[in-house]
């Protein structure tokens, strides 16, 4: 049984810069697998290549069977492969609506579109409320939610999301942890890039830990959790 | 005073032709940054477009009614080959060079299609007539609209409501306006930003062949160099606007064509400026407009932030 996305050797460089050095790591189908580590560390490099804004260098990327290395970004998504930006990258002078019909670009099921908007207002109540707002005035924590909103409504296999808690409040950042745990009790497979460890680990089935480029050390979240070096590093204990 | 009515309406028309011209500049800029300096020359090419419709392919004396759908056909067919073929072959393969190369590309490329008309169309080196729609000019109360006008008087705002329509209601305007506000996150979507670049260049060739029909009809006649003061002030008309917004692109025209026109028309009143007032002077007083825009509100009429992309 194959891995829903494989990825082994990943190299990619910014110029003559390496920024991840050789990465391999698998996520399989309905788990939610976390890549931590500083600023710098390569994840973000990471996830842009996987979804084709950036080309590696050298590597393979298997994603659903089939290798993703000349697929160019736009047709990505309708792999089943999401991609909710560091940064959240919403855009700003369009409509809540809108931006969750974008998330929905490629698909062609007009009541399957809607059913999902209502989901994600499900999902947000908060975006509900908005819809017509331009989603430039929502909270740095509403635009998140609009974010993942919006990677959800291409339906995907496997979303990525980078970063989803950076910059909130905590309470926001409890929210939005709240969310991914909700999505995972739904069966959806998730790839979680964080800078937050503690929450990340405790919701991921398995974890990377990310420095300069590489994978030093791999387990479930729970053993990196309660790893010593880990803690030392990551969780801000001595 | 009892012309100003008159006076307006010559500058709303004026302006809503700007208004056409400057859409391509202000799309193509929202897209992908770049201010195609030869937009003004799509222009001119589709209004030879126009003319060769009508003078080579049309049987002679074929009525305006028949000619005028086909004339703009092709006007349109030519503006959009040019347009298309320019972003293909000069400004696709400068996409990640410094901004200057190709700016300076459209300059040459400007250049290059004036100089072409010139050369190669049958006399095209003086100017050439376009032809006319019989009839005589239309009275509105104490307001004239020439016949050349009418054209213009239905054209802008049809145009302009099919704009709206695809920019706002289909899955491509939506992918376009997704690419102008950040054309990474768009990919992400699915968005083909490269044919999104591809469509903005059309669309905005496409309206400039409605200005070009609508030039040739309003002023009889049509040369190779018609693209160069004309572009320009349809660039200033897109900056006036607010660049990167299209409804900022008629309005902004609008402005600039009522503008131009009340100050040709009344400034030799204002004691010691008679000698402002003519023909002559209407580009300088265009110009001084889009200045003080400028100073006083850089980022347009419709202002979208450019600042913070530039």
């Amino acid at each position: 049984m194959t891995a829903l996305l494989e990825v082994e050797d990943l190299r990619v460089a910014y110029g003559k810069i390496e920024a991840v050095k050789g990465i391999s790591f698998k996520v399989e189908a309905g788990e939610v697998v976390t890549l931590i580590g500083t600023n710098g560390a390569g994840k973000t490099t990471t996830l842009r290549t996987l979804s084709g804004l950036l080309k590696p260098v050298g590597g393979q990327i298997k994603f659903d069977g089939k290798s993703l290395k000349k697929t160019p970004a736009h047709q990505i998504v309708s792999l089943g492969l999401a991609h909710s930006p560091e940064g959240r990258h919403i855009f700003p002078r369009m409509t809540i609506e809108d931006n969750l019909r974008l998330g929905a670009f490629l698909r062609n099921d007009k009541p399957g579109i809607e059913k999902d908007i209502q989901r994600a207002y499900d999902l947000f109540p908060i975006l509900g409320e908005r819809r017509k707002q331009a989603a430039g005035t929502l909270s740095g924590g509403e635009q998140q939610m609009l974010a993942m909103g919006r990677a959800l409504m291409s339906q995907p296999k496997l979303l990525m999301l980078d970063e989803p808690s950076m910059g909130l409040s905590p309470i926001m950042m409890q929210k939005i942890m709240a969310t991914i745990a909700e999505l995972k009790s739904q069966g959806t497979t998730i790839l979680l890039v964080e800078q937050n460890a503690q929450a990340a680990l405790s919701l991921a089935d398995q974890g990377h830990v990310m420095e300069v480029g590489s994978i030093v050390l791999s387990g479930s979240g729970q053993d990196l959790l309660h790893d010593e070096s880990v803690r030392k590093a990551y969780l801000g204990e001595d | 005073m009892n012309e100003l009515p008159q006076q307006l309406v010559n500058g709303l028309l004026l302006g809503s032709m700007y208004g056409l011209v400057a859409i391509g500049y202000t799309m193509v800029y929202g897209i992908v940054q770049l201010i195609n300096f030869a937009h003004g020359e799509i222009f001119m090419t589709g209004a030879f477009g126009a003319l060769t419709v009508y003078v080579y392919i049309l049987p002679n004396g074929t009525s305006m009614w028949i000619a005028l759908p086909l004339m703009l056909i092709g006007a349109m067919l030519v503006s959009t080959t040019i347009a298309v073929g320019a972003e293909r072959f000069a400004y696709r393969p400068l996409r990640n060079a410094p901004r200057l190369a190709p700016l300076i590309t459209a300059i040459g490329l400007s250049l290059a299609l004036q100089q072409a008309v010139w050369a190669w169309y049958p006399d095209a080196k003086s100017a050439r007539t376009f032809p006319q729609i019989d009839g005589g000019p239309f009275h509105i109360g104490s307001v004239t609209i020439q016949t050349g006008d009418i054209f213009l008087l239905i054209a802008a705002p049809v145009s302009m409501a099919i704009l709206g329509y695809f920019v706002m209601k289909t899955r491509t305007g939506r992918g376009m306006q997704a690419t102008a506000q950040d054309p990474d996150t768009a990919k992400l979507m699915g968005v083909n930003t490269d044919r999104i670049i591809v469509i903005a260049f059309a669309l905005g060739a496409v309206f400039a062949a409605v200005g070009a029909v609508a030039y040739g009809l309003k002023y009889g006649q049509i040369d190779f160099k018609m693209g160069f003061l004309l572009g320009l002030k349809a660039f200033t008309a897109a900056v006036l606007g607010g660049i990167g917004n299209i409804y900022g692109a008629m309005i902004g025209g609008i402005v600039l064509g009522v503008a131009e026109t009340l100050a040709t028309a009344y400034i030799a009143d204002i004691p010691g400026m008679d000698k402002f007032g003519s023909n002559a002077w209407a580009d300088v007083w265009a110009f001084v407009l889009l200045i003080l825009v400028l100073l006083f509100r850089p980022q347009g009429l419709l202002g979208e932030r450019v600042a913070d992309r530039a």
